[in-house]
């Protein structure tokens, strides 16, 4: 079954190209800003960082550190890509109605492609962002190479999110509501403007959050270059694999009604 | 039959009538009332459920041009989604041997504030063309739209005309193995259609089948040799387009006349014959004959059969009548049956032109009833417009008459 939509969806690459083409041509077309809206967002992310772990030092009368400045930076540009995609992916069905009523390629291609054209977001707020590291100093190691895999973990959770939440919210309007309330509180239960650490006795908690081990792991390959904390990274990663596999199984079993439904 | 490329095997569709829980608030009671009520077999309708379609079967063979007609709500568009794969059919199997191209929406996912190129690229891909056949066939698809200086101009900026004419010429150059095409060929001016149509036919005869599913019965005559008629979501009847074509104006016009008891005479058969035979569709010109047949049911006297012709905005273009042709007044008693048959010579434009005949007893001024009995079309080589055909030609200037 799953194999079979993967296969569809590999036939049918091309579509996928084309619509995430069109959804970065456009976005850049119709702004002025053009680029800076890609990291226009890391930027504010980063400016809240700066005033909450300012609040945290001041009230433990110690001094703001640097790292924890070039933590939230780094941190700021996969969450800001989080956010928009879950948020993109949710509406790309009801956004396309058009195509998902009038022209048959697999519906996935839909939530993907919100995703896709966010990720080219995300590789241009990524130059900025790794020219500042390096201004910073945070260095080079091997623990590098961590990187690309997290990276490819939190691309696919997205996925699996998306691909749910998008034929979800094709069938019942809270989809979209709930989503928009959730993304906006997420930001307080992912340890995003500051670590888990911090928490020391609610980590278990925090981490639980399958984001937060991503986050987590990539400040500490980076900022800290140490390896990231194994168990809960694959913790993630497992977590990730089951919620993509249970995706495609609920898309799958919907999707023959979405043309009655949109 | 092993040549068919397209089969449709008793296929239904089911729908379901009113609101879809499309909130949680309404689904969660919705789910309770599913779990506390038995199943229901696929094959029974529940409360408010009706068939969109039931138990349609057809096919098409390779190179052929095969119309689906009917009236709104007879199952047309359900079953073109069905072909085209957009939705699943509840009982019953397509079996779709080839590559299917659907057309129903022309310039689908073109974006307005993308270029015409950039549009031909995602709308080519949408529709399933490698990029590579897209790059290779560019510039064969801005010929064909016409619209070489506005293609790098955002579609935005386009009017709807040229918008269907840039989406046309893409599908155009699909390359499908079967084409099922909707009423898309509606928009646009004359010309245009006319273009849509030859090019579907060319499609057609290069091998592939072409569905064409549409109410608009001069394209589906021109187009199509063979039809199927829905009626209320059945195959009400299948065959040669001409033969179909006359069911469906039948069914709608000697049907109910015959139903109506009150009428003292009515046309019990009427019947268009070119030189070749029965026919609907004829050439500009062409002598064709009308063969009336009226029946009495009471005493009708003194009444001459007169017959008309109207265009597609209900004009009526021609008229005349047994009275204005010479013959003597008709007399007829209960049971009678008289036939009378016109000759004309189709000097018209063209399109299609519905045809009324009317039993209208002269001397004092009384129509003993009026009956539409058919829709002829007419083809030219000539493009010319209006009703009629004056068979125009252009002579040097100061040439004598020949």
């Amino acid at each position: 079954m799953i194999a079979d939509r993967l296969r569809a969806l590999a036939a049918h690459r091309e579509i996928l190209f084309m619509i995430t083409w069109r959804e970065v041509v456009v976005k850049y077309k119709q702004s002025l800003m053009g680029f800076l809206w890609a990291i226009l967002m890391p930027l504010v992310i980063v400016g809240a960082g700066i005033l909450v772990r300012g609040g945290f030092a001041y009230l433990a009368h110690q001094p703001l550190r640097a790292d924890d400045i070039a933590a939230v930076t780094l941190k700021s540009v996969p969450w800001a890509f989080a956010v928009a995609s879950i948020r993109f992916a949710t509406n790309s069905l009801s956004s396309n109605a058009n195509l998902v009523t009038r022209i048959y390629v697999p519906r996935e291609i839909f939530p993907l492609s919100a995703i896709g054209s966010q990720l080219v977001d995300f590789g241009m707020a990524a130059v900025p962002l790794i020219i500042v590291l390096a201004i910073a100093g945070v260095g080079v190691s091997v623990q590098l190479l961590w990187v690309p895999l997290i990276v490819v973990i939190l691309v696919l959770l997205v996925a699996a999110l998306g691909i749910v939440l998008s034929a979800g919210s094709l069938f019942f309007r809270d989809v979209k509501y709930l989503v928009e309330v959730m993304l906006t509180f997420a930001i307080f239960v992912t340890p995003v403007l500051y670590d888990v650490d911090t928490f020391a006795r609610w980590k278990t908690w925090l981490m639980l959050n399958p984001i937060a081990p991503l986050l987590e792991g990539l400040t500490a390959a980076v900022i800290h270059h140490r390896p990231p904390d194994l168990p809960w990274l694959a913790y993630s990663a497992g977590f990730t694999l089951v919620a993509l596999l249970s995706a495609f199984a609920v898309f799958a079993k919907l999707e023959p009604r979405f043309a009655e439904s949109v | 039959m092993s040549d068919a490329v397209l089969r449709v095997d008793q296929v239904s569709k089911k729908f379901r009538k009113g609101q879809l829980h499309d909130s949680l608030r309404d689904l969660i009671p919705a789910l309770i009332r599913n779990a506390l009520r038995p199943r229901r077999p696929g094959g029974e309708l529940g409360d408010r459920e009706f068939w969109a379609l039931r138990d349609v079967t057809f096919e098409t063979q390779r190179g052929e041009a095969l119309g689906i007609i009917g009236r709104n709500g007879a199952g047309k568009s359900t079953m073109l989604k069905l072909l085209a794969g957009i939705m699943k059919p509840t009982s019953g199997v397509i079996h779709v041997g080839g590559r299917l191209s659907a057309l129903i929406e022309l310039g689908a996912g073109f974006h307005p504030d993308l270029t015409g190129r950039e549009n031909v690229y995602l709308n080519g891909s949408i529709l399933g063309m490698k990029r590579e056949d897209i790059r290779r066939n560019f510039d064969a698809i801005v010929d064909f739209s016409g619209l070489a200086e506005f293609i790098d101009t955002p579609v935005k900026r386009y009017s709807s005309g040229m918008f269907a004419r840039l989406g046309f010429a893409v599908a155009a150059h699909l390359e499908p193995e079967i084409l099922v095409v909707d009423e898309v060929l509606s928009v646009g001016d004359y010309l245009f259609q006319r273009k849509s149509l030859d090019k579907m036919r060319d499609i057609a005869r290069g091998g592939a089948s072409v569905i064409f599913v549409s109410h608009n019965l001069p394209a589906v005559t021109e187009l199509c040799s063979r039809c199927v008629l829905l009626e209320a979501g059945r195959v009400h009847a299948a065959g040669p387009t001409g033969e179909v074509v006359r069911d469906y104006i039948n069914a709608f016009s000697i049907a109910a006349a015959q139903a109506s008891e009150t009428m003292p005479a009515y046309v019990s058969r009427f019947v268009m014959r070119g030189a070749a035979g029965e026919n609907v569709r004829f050439s500009s010109g062409e002598t064709v004959r009308f063969d009336v047949e009226v029946t009495a049911r009471q005493h009708v006297e003194s009444f001459a059969v007169s017959i008309g012709m109207a265009d597609e905005r209900q004009y009526v273009v021609f008229s005349t009548s047994t009275e204005r042709l010479g013959a003597p007044a008709y007399t007829m008693d209960p049971g009678d049956r008289i036939s009378v048959t016109f000759e004309m010579d189709l000097h018209l434009a063209p399109g299609a032109y519905y045809l009324g005949i009317a039993l209208h007893r002269y001397n004092v001024q009384k129509d003993y009833g009026q009956f539409a009995v058919g829709t002829l079309f007419i083809h030219a080589d000539v493009d010319v417009r209006g009703v009629v055909n004056l068979v125009p030609r252009l002579v040097p200037a100061g040439a004598p008459f020949a």
